[in-house]
C-alpha cells in the first residue's frame, strides 16, 4: 500500500496562491517575478552601457536604439519592477532580520501574529512604491530631457 | 415548552476522494447536507459518513483542536476540520480536500510521516552537556518567566501540518524542511535549558532550510493554534546573522541556585515498571 | 554555515544596491538636478557620460554596484532554481556555473568601466 500514495504537491501553481490567501503571499510572488525581470534587464544593461568604452559614436548609436518608444515603455516597466522590488525589499529586510515581526507572545484567540506586526510597514512600503511609480511615470513620459 | 428553531442551511459538500486500490487520481464527490449554526466541518463529515456514504475516509481524534489529526484543505485554506464552523466558511458550497504538499493515503487523509521524519531530524528535545545532572537531577534548572515567554508561543504547535500545506516553498521543494520543523528548532534553541543549539543551527542553516523562507507568511495565517511559525523563522534568521558576525555568544542555563536557607525536596523515586523491560 | 554567509551577504548586497542604485536613478533620470551631469540635456549625452566615466567616485561606485547587483541577482536566481527541486548534482554544478558566469560578467562590466575612463580622458 505504501507505494500507492498519491503525490499531492502543488508545484509552481502553489507559488501563485489562489486560495483564500493573504496579501503577503502575492507580494512574495511579485517580488520573485520582479526580481527575475530586473536580473534579465541588468544583464542586458551591463553590455548596453559598456558601449561607452568604444567612444562617442558607438555610444550615441546605442542610445539612438533606446529612443524607440517600445523600449521606452519597457524601461518604465523595469522601473516599476525596481520600485516595487526596492520598497518591498526594505520591508522584507526589516522582517527577515527579525526587526518587524515582534516578540514571541502568548497566543490568545483571535490570534494576532507577526503578519499584524508588519502590516503597517507593508502598507507604507506599498504606498511609497505607488508614489515612486507615479513619479517615475510622470518623469519618463511628460518631462522632456 | 417552546423549542428554539434554528435556521437550516442546505450545503453542497464537495469531497476530494481517492482510493489507492481503485483510483489512479483523486476525483470529486458531491453530497448535500442540511446543517444549522454551530456545526463544524468535522461534524458535517461525520454526518455524511453516518447518513450518506460510509466509505468517506478522514482522520480525527480529539474533536477539540488539540490533537492535530483533522487538518485538511477547507475551501482552499488549510485548517482543522474540528475547529472550523461550516457557516464561518460558506453558506452554500463547502469544498474539502486533503492537505496539499503531502501525499494522499486515502480520501482526506494525508501522509504526515515525512514531516515527522524531518521534525525528528531537528532534535526537538532538550539536550544538555551535563548528562549526569540531566539523568539524575539534583534540582531544577534556572529559567525566568521572561526566558519562558521567548519560546512559549511555539510550544503550542500540535503538528497538524496546516503550515506545511500553506507554504509556497513546500509546493515545489521536496528537500525544504518546512515551517513546522524550523519553528520547533527555534523553540528548543531558545529554551534556556537547552545546550544543543549549535547542532540545530547547523541543520537549519543548510541548503533548502531556513533561507528558503521568504515570508509569504501563509503559515502564520493558517495556523489553528496561533503559533506563528513565520515569526519563529525570522527570529532564527536574526539569531544566525548575529552569530555570523559574532555579536551573540553561546548561553545555556545552569542548575538553579536558590536562596541558601531554602530546603530542597528529596528526590522522588520513580514508580516501578508495570511491564517487563 | 555556508548558506548563512551566502544569505547575509545577499542582504548586505541588497542594502548596497538600495543606496547606489538610488543614486544611479537620480543621476540618470533626473538630469535637471545636475548631480554628476555638468552639461545640460540628457544624462546619456556624451559630455555627461564622459564626465562620469572620468570621475573617480562614480567609476568606483559603478564597480561596487555591479558586484552587489550581480551577487544579489544571481543568488536570488539560485534560490528560485533550487526551490524547483532539481537533483543534488545539478544544484552543485549550478552553483559553480553561477559563480563563473557572475565573475565573467563582473569582468566585462569592470573592464568597460575602467576602459571608459581612458576613453573619456582622450576626448
Amino acid at each position: 500500500m505504501k507505494n500507492k500514495h498519491y503525490e499531492n504537491r502543488l508545484g509552481i501553481t502553489g507559488w501563485l496562491g489562489g486560495g483564500r490567501w493573504g496579501v503577503e503571499r502575492y507580494l512574495y510572488i511579485l517580488h520573485r517575478l520582479t526580481g527575475l525581470a530586473i536580473l534579465g534587464f541588468f544583464l542586458l544593461h551591463i553590455f548596453a552601457s559598456s558601449a561607452r568604452m568604444y567612444g562617442p559614436e558607438n555610444w550615441n548609436a546605442a542610445m539612438q536604439i533606446l529612443k524607440n518608444p517600445v523600449l521606452k515603455v519597457g524601461e518604465f516597466l523595469v522601473f516599476v519592477a525596481f520600485a516595487f522590488h526596492a520598497l518591498n525589499g526594505i520591508r522584507l529586510i526589516l522582517i527577515e532580520l527579525g526587526l518587524a515581526v515582534g516578540r514571541a507572545e502568548e497566543p490568545i484567540f483571535p490570534y494576532k501574529s507577526s503578519i499584524n506586526n508588519q502590516r503597517p510597514l507593508m502598507v507604507v512600503a506599498m504606498v511609497l512604491a505607488g508614489i515612486l511609480i507615479a513619479f517615475g511615470g510622470f518623469n519618463a513620459f511628460f518631462m522632456s530631457h | 415548552m417552546e423549542t428554539k428553531t434554528q435556521k437550516k442551511y442546505n450545503i453542497t459538500v464537495y469531497v476530494r476522494r481517492f482510493d489507492p486500490d481503485k483510483d489512479a487520481a483523486p476525483r470529486q464527490q458531491q453530497y448535500t447536507i442540511q446543517i444549522e449554526k454551530g456545526l463544524t466541518v468535522l461534524d458535517a463529515l461525520n454526518l455524511i459518513k453516518q447518513t450518506q456514504d460510509p466509505t468517506v475516509g478522514f482522520r480525527f481524534s480529539c474533536r477539540m483542536g488539540v490533537c492535530g489529526s483533522c487538518g485538511m484543505l477547507i475551501n482552499g485554506k488549510p485548517g482543522l476540520a474540528c475547529n472550523t464552523q461550516v457557516l464561518d466558511v460558506t453558506e452554500s458550497a463547502l469544498t474539502l480536500a486533503p492537505l496539499p504538499n503531502f501525499s494522499i493515503i486515502r480520501d482526506l487523509v494525508a501522509d504526515l510521516v515525512p514531516m515527522f521524519g524531518v521534525l525528528t531530524g531537528v532534535q526537538p528535545y532538550i539536550q544538555r552537556s551535563d548528562v549526569e545532572e540531566m539523568e539524575n537531577p539534583t534540582r531544577e534548572y534556572f529559567q525566568t518567566p521572561h526566558q519562558l515567554e521567548e519560546f512559549l508561543q511555539f510550544t503550542y504547535c500540535i503538528k497538524c501540518g496546516s503550515c506545511m500545506a500553506a507554504c509556497p516553498t513546500m509546493a515545489t521543494d521536496k528537500e525544504y524542511l518546512g515551517p513546522m520543523p524550523l519553528t520547533q528548532a527555534y523553540r528548543y534553541n531558545t529554551d534556556s535549558r537547552d545546550d544543543a543549539a549549535d547542532a540545530r543551527r547547523e541543520i537549519v542553516s543548510s541548503c533548502h532550510a531556513i533561507f528558503n523562507c521568504h515570508y509569504a507568511a501563509e503559515c502564520s495565517n493558517v495556523c489553528p493554534k496561533g503559533v506563528d511559525p513565520a515569526r519563529a523563522i525570522q527570529l532564527m534568521k536574526k539569531d544566525l546573522v548575529l552569530r555570523y558576525f559574532g555579536l551573540r555568544k553561546k548561553k545555556c542555563a545552569h542548575v538553579h541556585e536558590g536562596p541558601s536557607q531554602s530546603d530542597y525536596k528529596p528526590k522522588i523515586e520513580a514508580p516501578p515498571f508495570t511491564v517487563d523491560q | 554555515m555556508k548558506e548563512t554567509a551566502y544569505w547575509t551577504w545577499f542582504i548586505i548586497a541588497a542594502i548596497v544596491i538600495l543606496v547606489l542604485a538610488g543614486l544611479h536613478m537620480v543621476v540618470m533620470h533626473l538630469p535637471a538636478l545636475g548631480v554628476y551631469n555638468p552639461a545640460s540635456g540628457a544624462a546619456t549625452d556624451w559630455q555627461n557620460v564622459a564626465f562620469r566615466s572620468q570621475h573617480q567616485f562614480i567609476a568606483f561606485t559603478y564597480i561596487i554596484l555591479l558586484a552587489a547587483a550581480l551577487y544579489h541577482g544571481l543568488y536570488g536566481l539560485r534560490t528560485i532554481v533550487f526551490e524547483l527541486g532539481p537533483t543534488k548534482a545539478f544544484q552543485e554544478v549550478f552553483t559553480v556555473v553561477l559563480w563563473i558566469v557572475g565573475l565573467i560578467l563582473f569582468g566585462v562590466g569592470a573592464y568597460a568601466d575602467l576602459a571608459a575612463k581612458s576613453v573619456g580622458r582622450v576626448l
